[in-house]
């Protein structure tokens, strides 16, 4: 067990930085995932973690130790690979022994660690067959235990549940975390689904071409985004973004949006002193549909109801922008229904509408980074389906 | 609805009759190959061991009547044939380790690195290949002398080691490639440096492609004629000697040098096979 830290890592792949200044600290034991689209960087950091990838600058701390010039097997590390690696020409057995074997342990020593691990993983009674005559989900679980055979003081995964079904990803994801926190081990975990980083990880971290976005514990992720990348990638469905303007009246901020009117909210104190357009963002769960349109409330016409069976997901218009709802499963909603929204103003999330930064955090920004919406490629990159 | 008065056309699944007429001809197919194959060795494995006075017979019965070692045994004897014969094998043996020594990196390097040049190489091995021998053969033989090293097994085994590097770094640069690389770095996370993955992890993994390369490099040295001719007068080879010696002989000890060239190979292939097939775990019919 051990804090990893890296310091101002940079990775350059011909003229590309895969990974481009990325600081980032693992505490003792704790459960951090990378996540982000498809050639974001993750898997390179987490590579470069390992000691498969060579830095262009910066260093990597582990457990106190500089190991930025160390080879993997002098790191201290137990990696699980997307493929899980494991080898076809071993018996399962001498698979989990293998990295034991390496570091000369005694031969009573490996059987018992041996038996411990596969026992974690429920593979003790495939020890003497080959991979080839094990599953998928199988092979995922030697791919594990022989990680975890090996102690580490870190464990390194990359995408370990990715190949899997959909149905046996579920049942592995929360086996997977009981497991680790059983075990207590500094893990980092890459992963391009958002729903598995939410419900598996301590802290988030959020990468985009090679940066890093935002790093924090998942609710604050949720919640809390810092720019409309995260908040467009991060949920299902993905934050609402309400163009609007702050308008000063009688030293009192009042929001407005345009071809709607005013919007009854009390101000936050993010908004601070900011006058002019905003972004407001809002998640669907947080924006309450009533049937009629009231006084005061902001008028919205219904587009489209989706019934999903634990809620409805209502999609409206509001003026020229669309949102999305969620009301209860038994809601009767028509299409082009006129309907009022109340919008909880303790969970809108204000951004800065021409960087997409959010308003709480924008000094602490770079803005070098690209923060507008995920592409349409990053968001698929994000879901499992 | 169907279309009135016809059908609509479906691809369809082959009947079973027609998967046993597919079967029959594979089978059939495999036989006649094999035959090709075991006739002639039949016929000149019967040939050797046929008594001289009914080695003129005509026509002959399939099944032979008579039997006797007698003309083997005085091929083996005649002078020279068993040190031709043993020089042969430690010919083959020093180009089998030669070639797989250098070949085997050398395949493993092309496979896993990209160096400069490395393109260049590829194409270069290949035209090695193409290159006739034939030019080389008088100035090879007045090198060898300069060096010291002709009419002697090294020197023979050299040139076989030569003529087999592009075959073998061809094969096996092809199966490092299919051996995945991830393979290695997974190793190299539990503890082996790079060399250490290599040997426990891509070398087991690429055997069968190895024996696969062997045998092509065992048939390639055993049955050279050319350079072992050139390159040796007083410590021939087999095939060497069997060229000279016999070019004159009657037919029946032609037939005995035949058998006595076959079945070495046949033993060493034999060997090799099994490591040819997968063994981990796989079922091998």
């Amino acid at each position: 067990m051990a804090e990893i830290r890296v310091e101002r890592v940079t990775k350059l792949f011909k003229q590309t930085r895969a990974v481009d200044d990325v600081s980032l600290t693992v505490g003792d034991g704790e459960f951090m995932v990378l996540l982000g689209p498809s050639g974001c960087g993750k898997t390179t950091l987490l590579r470069s973690i390992a000691g498969l990838e060579q830095i262009d600058g910066g260093r990597i701390v582990i457990g106190e130790r500089d190991v930025t010039d160390l080879p993997p097997r002098k790191r201290n590390i137990a990696m699980v690979f997307q493929s899980y690696a494991v080898f076809p020409h071993m018996t399962v057995f001498d698979n989990i022994a293998f990295g034991l074997r390496m570091h000369r342990a005694s031969s009573a020593d490996i059987t018992k660690q041996v038996h411990e691990a596969a026992e974690l993983l429920h593979i003790d009674n495939l020890l003497d067959r080959f991979p080839a005559q094990t599953s998928g989900g199988q092979r995922q679980r030697i791919a594990v235990a022989r990680a975890l055979a090996m102690q580490p003081q870190v464990l390194l995964m990359d995408e370990p549940l990715s190949n899997l079904d959909a149905l046996l990803r579920l049942e592995a994801r929360a086996e997977l975390k009981r497991l680790l926190a059983e075990i207590g081990s500094t893990t980092i975990y890459v992963t391009h689904d958002q729903v598995e980083a939410m419900s598996m990880g301590d802290r988030v971290a959020v990468m985009r071409t090679g940066r890093l976005v935002q790093v924090a514990d998942p609710l604050t992720i949720y919640d809390g985004p810092v720019d409309r990348f995260v908040g467009g990638f991060i949920g299902n469905p993905p934050m609402n973004f309400l163009s609007a303007i702050i308008e000063r009246r009688n030293g009192a901020a009042v929001v407005v949006l345009p071809d709607v009117g005013e919007v009854p909210l009390e101000a936050s104190a993010d908004l601070g002193d900011h006058v002019g357009p905003v972004l407001l963002g809002i998640r669907a769960e947080n924006v309450e549909v009533r049937p009629s349109p009231s006084n005061g409330a902001v008028r919205a016409r219904v587009l489209v109801v989706e019934p999903l069976g634990s809620h409805n997901l209502v999609t409206l218009q509001i003026g020229t922008e669309q949102l999305k709802a969620t009301t209860r499963p038994d809601e009767r909603l028509e299409r082009d229904q006129e309907v009022a929204i109340v919008i909880d103003a303790a969970r809108i999330r204000w951004l800065d509408a021409e960087h997409g930064v959010a308003l709480a955090e924008r000094d602490a920004l770079a803005t070098d980074v690209d923060h507008g919406p995920p592409t349409a490629e990053e968001r698929d990159a994000g879901s499992t389906a | 609805m169907t279309a009135a008065g016809r059908d609509i056309p479906m691809a369809r699944r082959r009947s079973g009759r027609e998967r046993l007429i597919g079967r029959g001809l594979t089978y059939l197919a495999a036989v006649l190959l094999a035959l090709f194959i075991l006739v002639p060795i039949y016929l000149i494995a019967v040939s050797a061991f046929t008594p001289r006075e009914n080695a003129f017979d005509f026509p002959r019965s399939v099944i032979p009547t008579a039997v006797s070692t007698d003309t083997i045994l005085f091929f083996l004897n005649a002078s020279g044939v068993i040190d031709a014969f043993w020089r042969s094998v430690a010919v083959a043996i020093i180009t089998l380790v030669l070639s797989l020594l250098i070949g085997a990196p050398a395949g493993y390097a092309v496979a896993r690195y990209l160096f400069r040049g490395r393109g260049v190489y590829r194409l270069s091995v290949l035209a090695t290949r193409a290159f006739p021998i034939v030019i080389l053969a008088i100035p090879l033989a007045v090198t060898y002398r300069v060096w010291g090293i002709d009419d002697s097994i090294i020197g023979v085994a050299l040139m076989h080691t030569a003529l087999a590097l592009p075959f073998t770094v061809l094969i096996t640069s092809s199966v490092f490639i299919s051996v995945p690389h991830e393979l290695e770095e997974a190793a190299q996370t539990l503890g082996c440096n790079p060399l250490q993955a290599f040997l426990r992890v891509s070398l087991p993994l690429a055997l069968p492609g190895l024996a696969a390369a062997a045998i092509f490099i065992w048939v390639l040295s055993w049955n050279d004629v050319f350079a072992a001719v050139i390159l040796t007068l007083r410590n021939p080879t087999l095939p060497a000697k069997i060229l000279t010696a016999l070019t004159q002989s009657p037919i029946y000890y032609q037939f005995a040098a035949g058998f006595v060239m076959l079945v070495p190979s046949l033993v060493v292939i034999f060997f090799i096979r099994r490591y040819l097939l997968g063994l981990w775990g796989r079922v091998v019919k």
